[in-house]
């Protein structure tokens, strides 16, 4: 269930990219609610606030974010948190979530999600920017599940027992990105189901679906890649399932950033999760 | 070094080994399983210049520019998470950048697209319209005071290359055939509602845009500028929207 204030309504949601402002503003497809990257949006003015101004009046709104770096050692930027909320403030989300990662490193930005090891320290640490996080945005935030490729030898710590911890401490919500459940799974040998069984699944506010890429490692087993640039895979989806069984039906969105196709191939696979909602919502 | 320190330093530079302490769960060598993160940071960050700096990339092929921004990016590494602006002074770059000598205009093109980012992203105002303008200019007891302001997404780029000819070639079919690349131009940038749009403009006409950004009154902006046609470019500037505000400024004595 969810039980945060300003929850996303339990549809499928897309990412919102700026080859379709115009076909959803001209279109108005039947779509649950948008999600955006906050750095995107971090300009003075022009097409990106024009359009998206005009599809936040028509439908409720993500705020991702994938800048500010909440597993870093540092502190967190404060003008980067500042703009966080001049845009919640301007948009008025229904949601703002970030990842359990990594992406900066003192005055140095990486633009990518990196990985954490998981012992007491780096528990409240993350838990300490999480608190910084919700005080500042004066709004609880979720907090997004990591694909990763490798894990620390220092890890003392379970992630699901992690993450499960972080929630509890901060009162932060999960957002339960099952592709990365997923990867993550096949990368590290870990039973997807277990895996998402041992996280506190009254918490998730959102969820999140993708695709992947495939590699090999160095011992030519599966290495797959969070690339957010494939059609959802089949074992993904049939783990989404076994997620809504046990939550009911929550906001989710098709996540796609890369190899863009039309419009109505995102808007097909949307359908799709809203029939498994429709589902979800028949058994609850 | 702290961890992160570590990882960090790995990942902008790969002559360095693989961080310590890392393992996979199937005993993997984790120097390939760390490939995927070096390669995600790299490839997000070249990427992002490519996709700043479509022209550059037509203009020297793929292959040449995704060299030239990994150069870039072992001295330029970000620092800042809003990753439109990585990348801003890639035309210095460019402009030093021994290997790329042989397309002297590159740099410029960069610039060009540099400014043309900015104009896209630049802060709202409103325009005022032609009968505001109109009625400001006709009143002979101001006019010698008036002040312009321009759109904030206004620039000008003063190129020895036919740099807006250039760049205007590869948003078709981008021939040079028939381009005095050595003609030089002067280029104004803005953004008119939601398009950015790219001019030739006189040298003089250059210059008294130019002076009119830095607060010069309108008739000292026209006659510190080289001979230049007033009425064509006044005409652009206010069919294009790019005047925002005039103010009757008493000049302090």
């Amino acid at each position: 269930m969810n039980n945060l204030p300003f929850g996303l309504p339990p549809r499928a949601g897309l990412g919102l990219k700026t080859e379709h402002f115009r076909e959803v503003l001209g279109s108005q497809p039947d779509i649950g609610f948008f999600e955006v990257h906050a750095e995107n949006y971090m300009v003075a003015g022009g097409p990106f606030h024009h359009y998206l101004g005009l599809i936040r009046e028509q439908y409720p709104l993500s705020l991702h974010g994938v800048g500010l770096s909440i597993g870093a050692e540092g502190p967190l930027d404060s003008q980067h948190l500042k703009r966080l909320g001049a845009l919640i403030e301007r948009y008025q989300p229904q949601s703002f979530s970030e990842h359990l990662a990594w992406s900066s490193h003192g005055p140095v930005f990486l633009n990518d999600l990196l990985p954490l090891a998981y012992d007491t320290a780096t528990l409240s640490r993350v838990c300490e920017h999480i608190d910084h996080v919700q005080s500042t945005l004066k709004r609880p935030m979720l907090l997004e599940n990591p694909a990763t490729y490798l894990a620390f030898e220092r890890s003392t710590i379970d992630e699901a027992d992690f993450i499960s911890e972080v929630i509890r401490r901060t009162g932060c919500g999960l957002l339960l990105d099952v592709n990365n459940v997923y990867v993550s799974s096949i990368n590290h040998q870990r039973d997807p189901l277990a895996y998402i069984d041992a996280l506190p699944l009254h918490a998730v506010g959102e969820i999140h679906l993708a695709g992947f890429a495939e590699d090999i490692d160095s011992l030519g087993d599966r290495l797959l890649i969070d690339d957010h640039g494939a059609p959802i895979d089949h074992a993904v989806w049939t783990l989404y399932q076994h997620v809504l069984q046990r939550t009911g039906p929550i906001a989710t969105l098709i996540e796609r950033d890369n190899q863009l196709p039309a419009f109505s191939v995102l808007h097909a696979e949307a359908h799709q999760a809203d029939e498994l909602l429709l589902h979800a919502r028949g058994r609850s | 070094m702290s961890t992160q320190a570590a990882f960090a330093a790995a990942l902008l530079d790969p002559r360095l080994n693989c961080p310590e302490g890392l393992f996979s769960a199937n005993g993997a060598d984790p120097a390939s399983r760390f490939a995927v993160y070096r390669n995600n940071v790299q490839s997000s960050l070249i990427n992002a210049l490519a996709h700043s700096y479509p022209v550059v990339v037509q203009l020297v092929g793929d292959e040449f520019f995704r060299a030239m921004a990994g150069v870039y990016l072992l001295g330029n590494v970000p620092q800042s998470p809003l990753i439109k602006d990585y990348g801003h002074d890639f035309a210095d770059f460019i402009q030093s950048f021994e290997p790329a000598g042989s397309v002297p205009y590159l740099a410029d093109v960069a610039r060009l697209e540099r400014l043309r980012t900015l104009a896209y992203h630049a802060a709202d105002a409103q325009p005022l319209n032609q009968e505001q303008i109109s009625a400001a200019l006709a009143d002979p007891q101001t006019l010698s005071e008036l002040t312009v302001e321009l759109h904030p997404s206004l620039n000008l780029l003063t190129s020895a290359f036919a740099v807006v000819s250039i760049w205007a070639t590869h948003q078709q079919d981008a021939t040079l055939v028939g381009i005095d690349l050595e003609h030089g131009q002067h280029a104004l940038i803005l953004r008119n509602a939601l398009d950015v749009e790219v001019f030739v403009i006189e040298p003089g006409a250059s210059a008294f845009v130019r002076n009119l950004q830095n607060g010069q009154p309108l008739i000292q902006a026209i006659e510190s500028a080289p001979a230049f046609d007033l009425s064509q470019t006044l005409a652009l500037l206010i069919s294009h929207n790019a005047i925002t505000h005039l103010h009757h400024n008493k000049v302090s004595p």
